[in-house]
């Protein structure tokens, strides 16, 4: 299908039938019940999942596979936002044109950055990528002020001089993003027994444009681009022997993958058209690192399910407060009870980072393929026990 | 006139001085062999052959063209292809890979951006690729992790990885080096299968006398960065000049 | 003139603190190979070691002080701190004054500790990995520690005074007037990288991790066990950036965060200076932490406008590409 091969095109299906039907598998629990808080089928987060999975799904190229390790990339993200948002005050609401310029943008400055980082490898580039990013980030918040309107981060106003639509509604108000007249925020409810279910535009946009970016990515792991990047990280040395000019294929996917953060970065703005300077600082681009990791760096599906645990564990894992603990062990005896909530309580609510730093050290420390690599090893630990036969379970080459 | 000229090729590292007045000629479909005691400066010629350094005084040609000056992928490019001492492969890919890497780089030259066609697509050069691992014997193991091959095995693949490339000449880094007996002596037959059977001029640097003398059609012996004598392996094995060289060493 | 004296001064303290971090980060870089990012995350728990020491101090109880009232006309309650009972008033304070230096003898044993502990629980298990690997979970080390402290100290900066007698400022000539308490971090930064060169200068201990930070394999055939001392070297360097946190406090109230602020500074810090080098550490240290003093003179900002914020940075691109070694970095060292 598309030109990839069964198990890939499977992949992408799955893949796609999950998003299509995330606002139903998001939101399992009745409105009314005391668990529904743990629903994430709401628009504005479905939407920072699928666009956080693009971004992440963009670092994954160039760390992945060429094991360059960027500790900067949140700045494509920034430029992005901010170059979408510029058009949508100069140009049009339609976020066609912004989400386009935002990747051009973001593409051009990558080339830029890219183009010197390369010059170093290892730790040396990471510093050099990280070093760029802080630059763009205090310029941001400083000097470029007209640009970026510092601080307090760019907005569209009631007197944006848009060439192509009208700077404000009839009633007075700012106009809302579109895409040829669908707006981003038009949403409907569908409620079915107890259930509620919300199908939000902005969330299907963001979902049709993560599985064109999916599908890209499958495209470009399983070609010769692929496999040099993947050879850039193995042996260099050989590579360069072998009469390949390793520079331009890590310029490549370092453009690339500073495409789709300027991607996610356009979506974003068009979901809320505006942009800060934070988006660039360096726990940003701390943050897609974790969530490669987490979820299984140079795997295909690995950086999306990173990108959604740590989205969920931000969004929902930090609302468990001492209430809702005390509600689920209410069964135990009093004291037992108190004790259990007091252990578990600096792991949730606002110390949600707390739990993630250790998820991310013992990821880091003994499961370094990630989440995928887990789910891998159990899948093993089933076929063994069903199969019993170790010999098609070692050969199988790693995907 | 040979394929590979070198002419009074001089290399100096600090105060020290690694080759001066080097002059060889390869002649074209031969095994030349570049022997020498340790410290005589076969790796650093080796290393002004492929790009890796640039020697101070001297030329260097291949087939009439210069390449000094130039990296070590546009060599490649021009024909000359290296096998190292420890091999150096791509440990994260399958040996099906690697063979597809060097074939890319024939066809596609030092880069092209092909990222969205797959490489399963790419029937002739998957055929090739089989065709070569046949004639090393590794057709069975082409779905391998190849980082988790032995060490000879790891050989034959980075010589296949090099000849499917077809190059004009071979140079090998004293590729025996550290292997057993039985590893040593394939990696003879598979030599001198090579020599037979393509139109390849093969550069070798060895210390293995073994080795040089099943192979080589021609010797260089290197001593001090200097070449003391060049001539056919019957009259290197008693010649003085040569005795005195390693004799020399073992003080 | 005097207003390029005022900016070196004014670059010493943040440059001391640089010099400091960028020291203990090359120690461990130096001897064991690996690129720590929870080395700010230290720099932040010793600053929290005064802040806990400063409550222990502060610990009191209450007493009914009968002879008095409050306004309401209820009996006065009084604190007083224990030291204040046990030590008598006077002495009691002045302690509780002094809690900021006395911190440093509180500081050191834990600072070893936490180092001690870091390497043979978690980083010995990562010498024979990637760096990325070593980024990586040091990263997230750093998280943890921050969230740890944030959990039981909160996310708001907390003040920790200077003792009295050296606040306030100090005229260095008729129109060069400096804080004092900037002067003594300076003062001390200086001892404390003295005695670690002097340490590693004129001991056999430190004599035998100097070799093997030149050639860690053949010090291991001599047969002498550096992994040992590799690991002392870890708690000396967690001790370096503790104590340089410790006394940091009453420069910027120390808060949860300020451990990843220090330390992406830092590491340009190591890079600029030349990874795997002491005396570039240092060097780059001061010599970044007056740059960016001058950098933020009015003169100079009206002509190159918000050059203040990345001076440091433009500084390390520079050094990167031109001098790849950084200052004084040795052949050989992550290349």
């Amino acid at each position: 299908m598309f030109g990839l091969d069964k198990k890939d095109s499977t992949l992408l299906l799955i893949v796609a039938l999950l998003t299509m039907l995330a606002p139903f598998i998001l939101n399992p629990f009745p409105t009314e019940s005391g668990l529904a808080q743990f629903n994430a089928g709401y628009p504005d987060l479905m939407q920072r999942f699928v666009i956080f999975g693009i971004f992440a799904i963009g670092f994954n190229i160039l760390f992945g596979l060429t094991g360059y390790l960027s500790f900067g990339h949140a700045a494509f993200l920034g430029v992005g936002s901010y170059s979408a948002v510029w058009m949508f005050k100069l140009l049009s609401m339609n976020i066609v044109p912004a989400i386009l310029l935002s990747v051009v943008i973001a593409g051009l400055f990558a080339l830029v950055i890219g183009f010197v980082s390369l010059r170093r490898t290892g730790i040396y580039f990471s510093i050099l990528t990280l070093a760029f990013a802080q630059m763009s980030f205090a310029l941001a918040y400083s000097v470029l002020t007209p640009l970026t309107n510092g601080e307090t981060g760019l907005q569209l106003t009631l007197d944006d001089p848009r060439i192509l639509g009208a700077s404000a509604t009839a009633d007075g108000s700012i106009p809302v993003t579109n895409l040829f007249g669908l707006e981003m925020r038009a949403a409907t409810d569908m409620v079915v027994g107890p259930w509620s279910f919300t199908f939000s535009v902005g969330y299907y946009v963001c979902a049709v444009v993560m599985l064109i970016s999916f599908y890209l990515a499958i495209r470009i792991f399983r070609s010769p681009f692929g496999m040099m990047l993947r050879a850039i990280k193995s042996n260099q040395q050989r590579l360069n022997y072998t009469g390949l000019n390793p520079k331009p294929y890590t310029l490549a996917a370092f453009v690339i993958s500073g495409m789709y953060a300027g991607l996610a970065g356009g979506l974003m703005a068009a979901m809320d058209p505006l942009a800060g300077a934070e988006r660039m600082q360096w726990t940003a681009s701390g943050e897609v690192v974790l969530m490669t990791i987490l979820g299984g760096a140079g795997t295909l599906i690995g950086p999306v399910l990173g990108a959604g645990a740590i989205k969920y564990m931000e969004n929902i894992f930090s609302k468990i407060n001492d209430n809702v603990l005390h509600g689920w062990f209410a069964f135990l005896p009093d004291g037992i009870e108190d004790f259990v909530v007091f252990v578990i309580h600096p792991f949730v609510g606002k110390g949600w980072h707390l739990t993630l730093g250790i998820i991310f050290m013992l990821v880091v420390t003994f499961l370094p393929g990630g989440l995928v690599e887990g789910g891998q090893r159990i899948a093993r630990l089933f076929n063994r026990k069903k199969a019993d036969d170790p010999k098609s379970a070692s050969t199988e080459p790693a995907e | 006139m040979g394929i590979l000229e070198v002419k009074d090729v001089g290399k100096r590292f600090g105060g020290l001085k690694a080759l001066s007045d080097v002059n060889l000629s390869v002649k074209e479909n031969t095994c030349h062999a570049i022997i020498g005691p340790n410290g005589a400066g076969k790796s650093t010629l080796l290393n002004c052959l492929v790009g890796k350094l640039i020697p101070d005084t001297g030329s260097v040609m291949f087939q009439g063209q210069s390449v000094l000056g130039r990296s070590p992928h546009e060599i490649n490019q021009m024909g000359i292809s290296r096998v190292f001492q420890t091999p150096e492969i791509f440990g994260d890919l399958t040996v099906f890979e690697n063979m597809m890497i060097p074939l890319f780089a024939k066809r596609d030259g030092a880069y092209r951006l092909h990222a969205i066609e797959s490489v399963m697509n790419e029937k002739s050069l998957i055929e090739e690729a089989e065709k070569m691992l046949e004639e090393v014997n590794m057709l069975d193991k082409r779905h391998m992790h190849s980082a988790s091959m032995s060490r000879g095995d790891k050989r034959r693949l980075e010589m296949a990885m090099c000849l499917v490339q077809s190059p004009k000449l071979l140079l090998l880094d004293e590729p025996t080096a550290g292997m057993a007996r039985a590893d040593t002596n394939n990696t003879i037959d598979l030599l001198k299968q090579i020599k037979e059977e393509r139109d390849i001029t093969i550069a070798i640097i060895e210390h293995d006398m073994h080795v040089v003398f099943s192979l080589a059609d021609r010797i260089t012996v290197l001593a001090q960065g200097t070449p003391l004598v060049e001539d056919a392996p019957e009259n290197i094995k008693g010649h003085p000049k040569v005795q005195e060289a390693y004799l020399g060493e073992a003080h | 003139m005097d207003a390029i004296i005022l900016q070196v001064l004014n670059g010493l303290d943040k440059g001391s603190a640089y010099a400091l971090i960028a020291l203990g980060l090359t120690l461990i870089f130096g001897t064991l190979g690996v690129v720590n990012f929870a080395h700010g995350a230290l720099f932040m728990i010793g600053a929290f070691c005064s802040v806990t020491l400063q409550r222990i101090l502060n610990l009191s109880f209450e007493t009914v002080d009968p002879t008095k009232t409050d306004f309401l006309g209820n009996p006065l309650k009084v604190k007083t701190p224990y030291v204040e009972s046990w030590f008598g008033p006077e002495m009691g304070s002045t302690i509780i004054d002094w809690s900021v230096p006395l911190a440093i003898l509180f500081a050191i044993p834990i600072m070893i500790l936490i180092g001690f502990v870091m390497e043979r629980g978690l980083i010995k298990h990562f010498y024979k990995r990637p760096h990325a690997d070593q980024i990586l979970v040091t990263f997230g080390l750093a998280i943890v520690l921050q969230e740890v402290i944030k959990y039981f100290y909160g996310a708001n900066p907390i003040q920790t005074p200077a003792p009295e007698a050296l606040t306030g400022v100090a005229q260095l000539t008729s129109t060069i007037v400096y804080p004092i308490w900037r002067i003594v971090y300076f003062c001390f930064a200086v001892a404390i990288i003295g005695a670690v060169f002097a340490f590693l200068q004129f001991t056999t201990f430190g004599m035998v991790v100097r070799a093997g930070m030149a050639d860690r394999e053949t010090v291991g055939l001599l047969g002498i066990d550096i992994d040992k001392r590799f690991t002392l070297m870890f708690g000396l360097a967690a001790a370096v950036a503790g104590l340089a946190g410790v006394m940091y406090g009453p420069i910027n109230a120390p808060n949860y965060h300020m451990g990843m602020d220090f330390l992406v500074l830092s590491f340009v810090v190591v890079v600029v200076g030349g990874m795997g080098s002491l005396p570039g550490a240092v060097a780059a240290g001061f010599l970044l932490g007056i740059l960016e003093s001058f950098a933020s003179m009015k003169e100079v900002i009206t002509l190159v406008p918000g050059i203040n914020q990345i001076i440091i940075y433009l500084v390390a691109i520079v050094i990167l590409l031109t001098r790849p070694r950084g200052l004084m970095g040795r052949k050989g060292v992550m290349e």
